[in-house]
């Protein structure tokens, strides 16, 4: 059976940081696919104009192709010209809840994230994704530092 | 002192333009007399009284239809309402779907429509008029209005365009044309074209001179007087950043701060209930006594009727089509859900925000009371208040009895209300306009100037035109609306029954439990 480990991308270096940690961890494993994430934030109870609502649809397409130009393509071209298992995702929601509930779906054995780069007010008031992945999530990750 | 120092700052600006100000005078006399020439006899036929009484056929159409679809839909507003929570909990999206418009954003984009001066002012223009039992006919007329609101916004979900490049475009001109044809019935595109005629006129009138008007009048009243082009050029100003120079950050702000706004509003409405619960059960005892007997009002029972049926049908537009434009931009595979999650909309803008704005106007005591026989003492055909205080002003006055700062907190929530309301009926009229017209960037920006002048001119003229015309206008959209919605509405209940149907053998599945 293939092994399937999860990994969390967010464009910035830190995700670098992450895909290596998870290739060394698929080198021991062997049998191992390897799949990328790229959350964009998104929330269903966000307030919107209703002219970014008739135009939402198509800032969701180009949301989602640039996430796969920009993060996810380069990543998993990379990853496959290594020799890599390797495939990428782009879903919008909440960074952690989506992070645990692919791992869930997908059946990956765990989940590798860079430590978050997120500073200010609002992580310090409410946690980072990266935190809150770590309490809540329902197979092993772990967090690159 | 406090005031006098913020009085002074405020109203620096317009110190050092006495001789404009003393001429603005003249200028908004001009601009008022004019409006009400242009516009009279357009509002004496909308509200032209039913032959042999005083009763505006133009309420009766609305509370028939409204009647109508509640027996229709067999009180969808009732049996619907769990259904219509777990849609906006996001209970029944489907993940795959994230990133889309949501039943709870469709909602929320559709009240920031409605929820604002219809809902402060609005209310107390009804109060003022028909004294507090106006309340108890303007709850039965949100309640009634679920209704309305259901079958339009279902259509307007089912006919929407949806373009090549995956934008959107909804709303009554779009199935009255779609619809009709689909029935086989002739007319339907004759409909549309008068909807976008009166909805870009109400675009012009409710959704911009009264809240440019009402705005006004709520600077005024913190500033002291100054003339109301001032304002309005202010307003027109932001406006057109927004809409023609394309500065959404502007708007952005304001779509997240008016909901915050709204929650205060609500919150400190029920602060003062609360303080004054002792009075709470007189106050219904008004409203109720108010509704059957009239204590008192110009036009008695039918008075009280006329005035709480106009205002909610202008706070909450039930029946107008203006939501069926807000709401068709959902993503949803089931037309059905979106007219379920709407029926929330009037009862969180008419029975819950109007209710308490009417029940703090009631327990303030700004409504002046003969005590000898327990009857308002009139002024005219208004009741007599503190201050000979009306609309936005009397609301402020009553909440001023409860909290003294609350004035300022009311000016800014007036002004941020106006703002966004001002912003989804640029967008409204704009849909109609390119329905009629045709797409096109010039012919959307004669469409967006015109917008922004009518804000001077609604914040220049004084309340009685403004309000005559924007009813008028918000109106005449529904009697070219409901004349559809009969047509169609065979076509929802089809719709209803089928997703009835397969809600309950389990075909829709719920994703989140």
């Amino acid at each position: 059976m293939t092994a399937k480990i999860l990994i969390g991308l967010d464009g910035s270096e830190a995700g670098d940081r992450a895909v290596a940690f998870a290739k060394q961890l698929a080198s021991l494993i062997g049998d191992c696919e390897l799949i990328a994430l790229y959350v964009i934030e998104w929330s269903p109870y966000s307030f919107q104009t209703a002219e970014e609502n008739a135009e939402r649809h198509k800032r969701r397409e180009a949301e989602i192709a640039s996430a796969k130009d920009r993060v996810i393509n380069p990543a998993v071209n990379a990853l496959k010209a290594e020799g890599f298992a390797a495939r990428g995702l782009v879903k919008h929601g909440h960074v952690a809840d989506l992070l645990n509930e692919t791992a869930v779906s997908e059946g990956a054995s765990q989940i590798v994230v860079a430590r978050s780069g997120e500073r200010g007010l609002a992580s310090r008031v409410f946690g980072t994704s990266t935190a809150h992945l770590a309490m809540t999530a329902e197979v092993p990750v772990t967090i690159v530092g | 002192m406090k005031k006098s120092i913020i009085n002074g700052l405020a109203l620096l600006p317009f110190t050092a333009v006495p001789a404009l100000a003393q001429e603005g005078g003249s200028i908004d006399q001009a601009v008022n007399e004019a409006f009400a020439a242009a516009t009279g006899p357009f509002v004496s036929f909308i509200f032209a009284p039913i032959p042999g009484t005083s009763f505006p056929w133009i309420v009766m159409w609305l509370v028939v239809a409204a009647s109508i679809f509640t027996l229709y839909f067999g009180f969808i507003q009732i049996r619907g309402f769990r259904h219509s929570i777990q849609l906006v909990k996001g209970d029944f999206s489907d993940p795959e779907d994230a990133g889309e418009v949501s039943h709870f954003q469709a909602l929320a984009t559709a009240l920031s429509g409605t929820v604002g001066l219809g809902n402060i002012a609005g209310v107390a223009v009804a109060v003022g008029i028909g004294g507090p039992g106006a309340t108890f006919w303007m709850i039965l007329a949100g309640l009634l209005g679920m209704a309305s609101k259901f079958t339009e916004c279902t259509l307007g979900v089912k006919y929407r365009n949806e373009y090549p490049d995956g934008s959107v475009s909804g709303g009554p001109m779009y199935y009255l044309s779609k619809g009709f044809t689909e029935r086989g019935l002739p007319g339907g595109k004759v409909l549309a074209f008068l909807f976008s005629v009166f909805c870009i006129l109400g675009a012009l009138g409710g959704g911009n001179m009264f809240q440019a008007n009402q705005a006004h009048a709520q600077i005024s009243g913190i500033v002291g007087d100054f003339p109301g082009w001032i304002t309005g050029i202010i307003f027109a100003a932001i406006v057109f950043a927004v809409i023609v120079g394309g500065i959404k950050s502007i708007a952005n702000v304001t779509e997240k701060v008016v909901p915050f706004m709204g929650i205060l509003y609500v919150v400190t409405a029920l602060v003062i209930l609360i303080m004054n619960f002792d009075k709470i059960g007189w106050a219904f005892g008004q409203i109720l006594e108010g509704a059957f007997t009239g204590l008192g009002v110009a036009g008695g029972i039918v008075g009280a009727l006329i005035q709480g049926f106009k205002r909610a049908a202008f706070s909450n537009e039930a029946g107008v089509g203006s939501a069926a434009i807000a709401h068709s931009a959902v993503k949803t595979k089931e037309p059905i859900t979106e007219g379920l999650v709407s029926l929330l909309e009037p009862l969180i803008d008419t029975v819950v925000i109007c209710t308490m704005t009417a029940l703090v106007i009631t327990i303030s005591g700004m409504l002046i009371m003969d005590p000898a026989t327990g009857n308002f003492v009139l002024d005219g055909s208004s009741i007599k208040t503190v201050g000979d205080v009306s609309g936005v002003a009397l609301t402020s006055a009553a909440f001023a009895q409860g909290f003294s700062w609350f004035p300022y907190i009311l000016a800014i929530a007036v002004i941020l209300f106006a703002f966004s309301t001002m912003i989804s009926w640029s967008y409204y009229g704009l849909k109609a306009w390119t329905y009629l017209f045709g797409e096109g960037k010039t012919k959307e920006v004669i469409f967006k100037v015109i917008f922004c002048l009518f804000i001077v001119i609604g914040a220049a003229a004084s309340l009685g035109p403004v309000i005559d015309f924007s009813d008028a206008a918000i109106f005449a959209m529904a009697v070219v609306n409901i004349t559809g919605l009969y047509f169609l509405m065979p076509i929802v209940r089809k719709e209803l029954g089928s997703y009835m149907g397969r809600l309950k053998s389990g075909e829709i599945r719920r994703f989140k439990h």
